[in-house]
This record gives structure tokens, sequence and C-alpha cells, in this order.
């Protein structure tokens, strides 16, 4: 028995026979894996052994109120990541973004707290902002050929420069704005938060079903049914049971009630969806996996290069704005560090945890979301733990480290099994 | 003979004060194949990309099944069913192979890319090649071999109802068993009534799959012959010295 499954596949014809079926699908992710594309794996297991280590020390990691501050910890790097992982799918770098959520922040509370204006004024005026810091970044970077790694560090210093300059050498300017502070710090009824879990378990559902009817009417390979409801199942089991966390009571105090899902988590989730169908279901992110993969063979496919590299700076500018409302709303203030210290570091960790490549051509949103996740619960999890800042810096440039090596080592792999 | 499918008449380029083509006359005929050799620099380069849009050309006449077309850039080639397969392949190792094919023309149904549409085509052009070495389409090309990804570029190039397919030096870097296969390939492309160009130094290649054979020297059509009508050593020294008895170019000293 032993000796007919560990027969090395030589022969071709079993070999295809071997394709079919649950096992079959599971020896191809298996060879998959063995060849350097490990996707969401890495991260996956991160999340878990972090539940575990934490958990062990310190049992308060694994509780609701924890669960609830990690998702709002996690809102803005995820966001900033969200944005990098399309700079990384080019091969290039923003190193400005941290400070770029910082200019965009300081210009949303001072349009709100100094000039008095409306929410959406602020963040139309912040997004507008990372839409210029973008097309600046990226003209110098496509047009005037300077590397993205100078050109982003050179704005790196400018834009720290910039938060102080807009904050008068280093004011606090507080953020009041109910709608901005509600983004970090409020939480949808119970009843909302199970709504928004169905409408998000069916619609998957939906999207799914359509898409394998659609192949199977072209006569062309479906996934398995099986495969397919593993997939809507287990979103729905692990959608469903966050949700049941998140609407747990979390308030000490009988008083007032603390539950719910926080607003941050729908936020971004329609970031996620909306990014995901950008570069999965449109020609625009072919394009940009394209420009990633090989420069000359997307110019010679007629796709216009240049254009490309630079709306991918934008993109990262705008959703660096994006994440630097949600760090306004979190510290519920602008001060000079907002965007600063290691926000960078985190949101480009996130990004490589979570599976983008550092050379460009490979890498999802979801990877945002789930190395976020990651590099959160590092530091809240180290924070529980009660290390010291030292320590906090050292295991997560470690982590960052450990992230890129797995990337290398996939990349060679990859490379040599080709 | 019917139209030639290509036909160049008295095409000059040059580059500052370089001429790398003097006087270049060229014929292809549709369900053949021409190969065109010559040694490095004789101008083999030059004279695809002028005919692929890459490089204007300088003087001289462009004709497409007898009539004068202008091309001035590779979309205006592409339009008249001209398509280059390039030695460094120009695929994207991190897309698969229905991806690559159809790079920068993808098939759309509103905003959103028609993924099944563009699948069934890669499958049905593929199979049309006979192609049967790929497992499967939404395999990414960074795990096919060499020969697999020629095949690929080949195949990519015909998806486009191209008339005429160049391919330079598509067998260079492959084993013997891969450059069979392509040469193969490049023999159906032919039989399936295509005009195809095929780039090579390897004169046991050339004489494996051509119908005719375009000699350059120094930027100079030396002949385009039949290869049933001429012999290895004859095509060597038309590519050494661009004549060879009474074919090739006129002696320049006699001349003088």
């Amino acid at each position: 028995m032993s000796a007919v499954t560990k027969e090395p596949a030589t022969a071709v014809a079993p070999q295809a026979a071997r394709d079919e079926g649950i096992l079959g699908y599971l020896r191809g992710y298996g060879q998959k894996v063995r060849g350097g594309d490990m996707g969401a794996l890495p991260a996956v297991l991160g999340l878990l052994v972090l539940c575990v280590v934490f958990g062990l020390a310190r049992p308060v990691f694994l509780t609701a109120p924890n669960f609830a501050n990690l998702l709002t910890q996690a809102g803005p790097v995820v966001v900033i990541a969200m944005g990098l992982v399309f700079v990384l799918l080019l091969g290039e770098i923003d190193l400005s973004a941290g400070y770029t959520s910082g200019v965009c922040a300081a210009v949303l509370a001072i349009m709100l707290t100094t000039h008095g204006y409306p929410w959406y004024v602020g963040v139309a005026a912040a997004l507008a902002t990372g839409l210029v810091i973008g097309l600046l970044l990226g003209f110098l970077v496509a047009k005037v050929g300077i590397p993205s790694f100078v050109v982003t560090l050179a704005a790196f210093l400018g834009f720290q420069g910039t938060v102080l300059w807009l904050l008068d050498e280093g004011t606090n300017i507080s953020v009041r704005d109910s709608v901005i502070i509600s983004l970090e710090n409020e939480y949808l009824s119970p009843a909302v938060g199970w709504g928004l879990a169905a409408v998000t378990v069916l619609g998957f559902a939906a999207v799914q079903l359509i898409q394998q009817r659609n192949r199977r009417r072209r006569g062309l390979k479906a996934d398995l049914w099986q495969v397919v409801a593993f997939r809507v199942i287990g979103l729905a089991v692990l959608v469903g049971f966050a949700v049941a966390i998140l609407n747990q009571e979390r308030s000490r105090n009988p008083l007032f009630s603390l539950k719910g899902v926080p607003i941050i988590v729908p936020v971004v989730g329609v970031l996620l969806l909306l990014w995901t169908f950008v570069l999965r279901r449109t020609a625009y992110g072919r394009h940009i996996y394209a420009v990633g993969g090989n420069k000359e063979a997307a110019r010679r496919a007629g796709i216009a290069v240049d254009r490309i590299r630079i709306s991918a700076f934008v993109i990262c500018s705008s959703m660096a704005a994006v994440g630097g409302v949600l760090l306004a709303s979190q510290a519920r203030s602008v001060d000079p560090n907002t965007g600063g210290s290691n926000v960078l570091l985190y949101a480009v960790a996130a990004a490589v945890i979570g599976g983008t490549s550092l050379f460009g051509g490979k890498g999802r949103v979801l990877d945002a979301v789930l190395g976020g996740l990651v590099i959160t619960m590092i530091i809240n999890g180290m924070g529980l733990v009660g290390w010291s800042s030292a320590y906090k810096y050292i295991a997560t440039g470690v982590v960052l480290l450990l992230a890129a090596s797995v990337d290398a080592f996939s990349r060679r792999r990859a490379a040599a099994s080709s | 003979m019917g139209t030639p499918l290509l036909e160049l008449r008295g095409i000059n380029k040059s580059f500052g004060p370089v001429q790398v083509l003097r006087d270049v006359a060229f014929t292809v005929q549709p369900g053949e194949v021409t190969a065109l050799v010559g040694d490095n620099g004789a101008g083999k380069s030059t004279l695809v990309k002028c005919i692929g849009g890459i490089y204007p050309i300088d003087s001289g006449d462009y004709l497409i099944e007898g009539k004068q077309v202008s091309v001035h850039s590779p979309r205006d080639a592409a339009q008249l069913g001209v398509e280059i397969v390039y030695q460094d392949l120009a695929l994207c190792d991190n897309l698969d192979i229905v991806q690559n094919m159809f790079l920068g023309r993808e098939r759309r149904s509103g905003m959103i890319l028609d993924e099944p549409t563009m699948e069934q085509l890669a499958s049905e052009t593929l199979a049309s090649l006979s192609v049967r070495t790929v497992k499967s389409v939404r395999q990414q090309v960074s795990s096919l071999s060499g020969g697999q990804r020629q095949t690929v570029a080949i195949a990519k190039a015909v998806l486009w109802n191209s008339k005429l397919v160049i391919l330079d030096e598509p067998t260079a870097a492959l084993g013997v068993a891969q450059t069979a296969q392509v040469l193969e390939l490049v023999r159906r492309l032919a039989d399936n009534g295509l005009a195809v160009v095929l780039i090579s130094h390897n004169m046991n290649d050339v004489f494996a799959v051509s119908d005719r054979i375009a000699a350059l020297y120094l930027g100079r059509m030396a002949a385009q012959v039949k290869t049933t009508d001429v012999t290895h050593a004859q095509v060597v020294e038309l590519i050494t010295s661009g004549r060879s008895g009474a074919l090739g170019l006129a002696e320049e000293g006699a001349a003088a």
C-alpha cells in the first residue's frame, strides 16, 4: 500500500489520472507550495502560532475586547500596506508612504479643526493631497528615471519636514469630527454586523457559483464542487465566528454597553474588494502584473508602461492618505509623529509577510490584510506580555527579515523548479 | 506564382551616417517558410524591425498582398497581420499562458476581463497548432521549458489572425528534442497557410523547414533562392562573401 503511494510519478498517464478528484487537487496544491508558491500559507501559519504563543503567555490576548482592539489597531497599517502592494508589484518601493499618511492626516486636521469644514471636505482634501504626492513620486520615478528607492527616501525626509511645517513646528491638532472619530472608535450594532456577514458570505458564494457555471457552460475545466463548497463554508465559519465574538458584551461597566463589529472592518472590507477587483478582473490590473513581471514584454505588448508605473504610485499615496485619516481617527489628533516612526516599516512588513514579493510581479491585496494582522498581533501581544520598546523593535525587525527570506527563498524555489 | 504576401522593394535604412540596408528586395509567399540568413551585422534584425514597424524605413516600397502600405508602428504592423516573435520571447514569467497570449489585447465584457473566452481561444489556438506539450493553459510561464515557452510565444503571434509570422532565431537556446518540436511547429504554421519568416544561423534548421532562402550580405540582399536549388555550401558562401558562382551580388571589382 505504502509502496504504491510512495512511488515517484515518473509516467505521464498516471500523473494525469492523479489530477482528478479531491486528492488530486490537494496534491496540486502541495506541488505549488513545494515549487515556492506559498501564497497565504506563511501568514496564516504565523497567525495561528502567534495566537497559541501569546494566548498561552497572556490569556487576555485571546479575549473579545483584545480581538476588537487588534482589528482597530491593524486598520491604518493594513490600508497603507494595500497601497504599497501596488508599488511592490512593480518591483518598486515607496519609503515615504508613512509620512505621506502623516501629511494627509495633517491636511485633514487643519481642514476640520482649524477651518471648520465638514468631514467630507477634509477627507477629499486629504485624498487630493495623496493623489498629488503620488503623481509627483510616479513622475520622478517613471519619467525622470530616478530609482524609486531614492525618490521616496528623499520624500520620506521631505514629508517629515512638511508635517512639521503644516503643524507649526510641532503643535498637536485634535480631531473632534464625529464621523472621522467613529472610523476607528465606533462599532456596528450586532444586527448590522450579522447582516453584513450574511451579505459577505452570500455575495462570495454567488460570485463563485456564477464563475464556475460560466466555465462549465464553455466546456472549460471548472473547480470541483467540493473545493468551491469548502471555500464558501470556510469563509462562512470564519466570518460567523468573528462576528459572534465581536458581538459579545465587552464593557466591564454595566452602565454602558460596548459590543459589535468595529466600523473599520467593513471599511477595510470594501477597500479589499475594490482593489482585488481592480487587480484580478480588469485589464489595468493585469497590466500591473505584466509590468512587474517583465517590463520589456509589457512594452512590446503595447502597454503604456510609464502610465502604469505612475498610477501605481498614485494608488499607493492615495491609500496612504486613507491610512492617514484612520491614524487621525485612532489618535483623535494629529501630531508631527503621525505616520512616522515605524508605520511605514509595519506596512511594508505587512505586505511582505502576507506574501507580496519585494521583487515584483507577485502579490495580492489580501496579503496586506493577513500580513497586517500578523504584524499587529506581534505588537499587541508583546505589549501585553510587557516587553520593552527595545525588544519590540528588534522582534519586528526580525519578523520583517524572516518574511523577506521566505520571499527570497520561494523565488529561488520557483526559479529552480522551472 | 500568386501574389506574394509581403513584398519589399528598394528598402534603404540608415542610422546616422551608417547605411544598414541598401536597396533590399525581399518577398515572402503565403504557405511557405522563408529563411532569412546572414552573418552578424548583415542587417537581419534591422530588416525585421523595419517590417515590424519598430524602425521607419528611409525609402522603398512595402507591399502586403500586392497593396502598398505604410507601417509606422508595431500597431500598424499588427493590424496588417504581421507578428514578430523576438529572440528573448517577451513573455511575463509571473503570468499564465492565457494571460501572456492576450497581454495588451485582453478580451473584455464591459470593464471585466472575459477570462472564459480568452481561455477558450487560447486552448483552440494551441490545439490548432497540435501543441500537446503543455498540461494546462493556466500554467504559469515560469514553470515551462524553453521549447514550451517558444511554443507559447509562437501561438501568441498566431492568435491574432496574423498572415505573416517572423521568428527571430526560435531555436537558438533549445536542446535537440525541443528544436525538433519547434521546427515542426514552424512547418505547421506554413502548412496552415501562413507566411513564415525564419531567421536562423543554423543551416540544418534552415534546410529542414524552409522553402526559400534569402541571404543578406552587408546590408544587401545577396540572393533569394529556392531551398531545393542550392546546397549547404552555396548558402554558406552567400552568407560569408555575398556570392556563390552565378548566384549573388555581382563582383564589385568587375563592375568598376
